[in-house]
């Protein structure tokens, strides 16, 4: 992430992901890459820019993105 | 101090997972309401979310907002009565296109003109998804469905321009992409005194995308934005080209008195103006 000190964490719960892909797909930073099923995998977390786009445009609140402060 | 729970504390989240199917755009409609009454600080006993039938109308199922899931295209009708039961309510009417256009369309046309004080959120995706695929009145002219298999032959309504022209104070068009400008667009419905009315373009990638989009879920969405255009992107295009998009953007912001501001101006000392503690 630019900005100093501060990390994210994504979590993406597989019960409720519906595999739509909207998430691997409309990231700008390109955080995610599917499975061979579809799953969104968090392949680079370290290039979220902490939008929170994938969060707002997943239709079956399954993606959290959370802001860790590592000072 | 109370934790801020955010959209978890408007959002059922133990109701997970969503019926729809996968890629409907409703539960990104639904995660921006949540976020824009929890933005707004509205207590969710102070919102009634008043639904119809259809893929829509189970919204309410997901709300910890007190819900009235009423009969197919009343959640207007039934929404005029609880607003009228208890104005400090924010009533939010969730319809489809079908429900609120073909089988409530009556209800509509006249609680936009009467301009009473309710958030109308109009997932509109073009056709009758919960019961397969039938063409609606938005369907655009010459769209494939189950009931139009050589395509539509008749228009499909604006929305935006109908609302417009029946007196709505706020109407606005946004789609399931553009989330961000959803939630603005949602919140700023919600202090609208008088009707408001936004409209979702929604994805159906199970019947009007298989029919209409070749492709996927993502290519449904990026149909969404394919086929929309701000309202300065509008204004550039060639008139031959206007034609092909829909506009987005908020297209009515006007504070024509609301019904019941009208009503206590004439019916000064009614029953309604004094309402005893707690109002």
């Amino acid at each position: 992430m630019n900005k100093t000190n501060m990390a994210v964490t994504i979590r993406i719960d597989e019960a409720f992901c519906k595999r739509c892909g909207f998430c691997i797909e409309f990231c700008n930073a390109n955080v995610y890459e599917a499975d061979k099923d579809g799953l969104p995998l968090v392949k680079d977390p370290e290039k979220c820019t902490n939008c929170r786009l994938c969060e707002l445009r997943c239709p079956d609140f399954a993606v959290s993105v959370e802001v860790v402060d590592n000072e | 101090m109370a934790v801020n729970l955010g959209y978890k504390e408007y959002f059922k989240s133990d109701a997970l997972p969503l019926m729809w199917c996968a890629g409907c755009g409703n539960g990104i409609i639904l995660r921006a309401i949540t976020e824009a009454l929890s933005d707004l600080h509205i207590p969710p006993h102070q919102v009634v979310i008043s639904t119809g039938i259809g893929c829509w109308g189970k919204a309410d199922d997901y709300m910890k907002t007190h819900a009235f899931h009423g009969s197919h295209g009343r959640a207007l009708a039934f929404g005029t009565g609880i607003k009228l039961g208890n104005p400090d309510l924010h009533v939010i009417a969730l319809m489809g296109d079908g429900d609120a256009l073909a089988i409530g369309g009556n209800h509509f046309i006249h609680a936009a003109r009467r301009n009473i004080d309710i958030t109308a959120i109009i997932s509109n995706n073009f056709n009758y998804g919960m019961t397969g695929g039938q063409y609606s009145p938005t369907t655009p002219l010459s769209s494939s469905t189950t009931t139009s298999p050589a395509g539509v032959a008749e228009p499909g309504f604006d929305v935006c321009a109908l609302s417009e022209t029946c007196g709505a104070n706020y109407v606005a068009r946004t789609t399931a992409y553009h989330v961000t400008q959803l939630k603005r667009f949602i919140t700023a419905a919600l202090l609208k005194q008088g009707f408001s009315m936004v409209e979702v373009i929604n994805t159906c990638p199970t019947h009007f995308g298989r029919r209409n989009i070749p492709g996927d879920t993502v290519s449904m969405m990026k149909y969404l934005k394919d086929i929309t255009v701000s309202k300065a992107g509008y204004e550039k295009l060639d008139e031959a080209d206007k034609e092909k998009y829909l506009v987005t953007g908020e297209l009515v912001n006007r504070e024509r008195p609301d019904y019941l501001s009208v009503y206590r101006e004439m019916n000064p000392g009614g029953p309604e103006t004094d309402r005893g503690e707690g109002h």
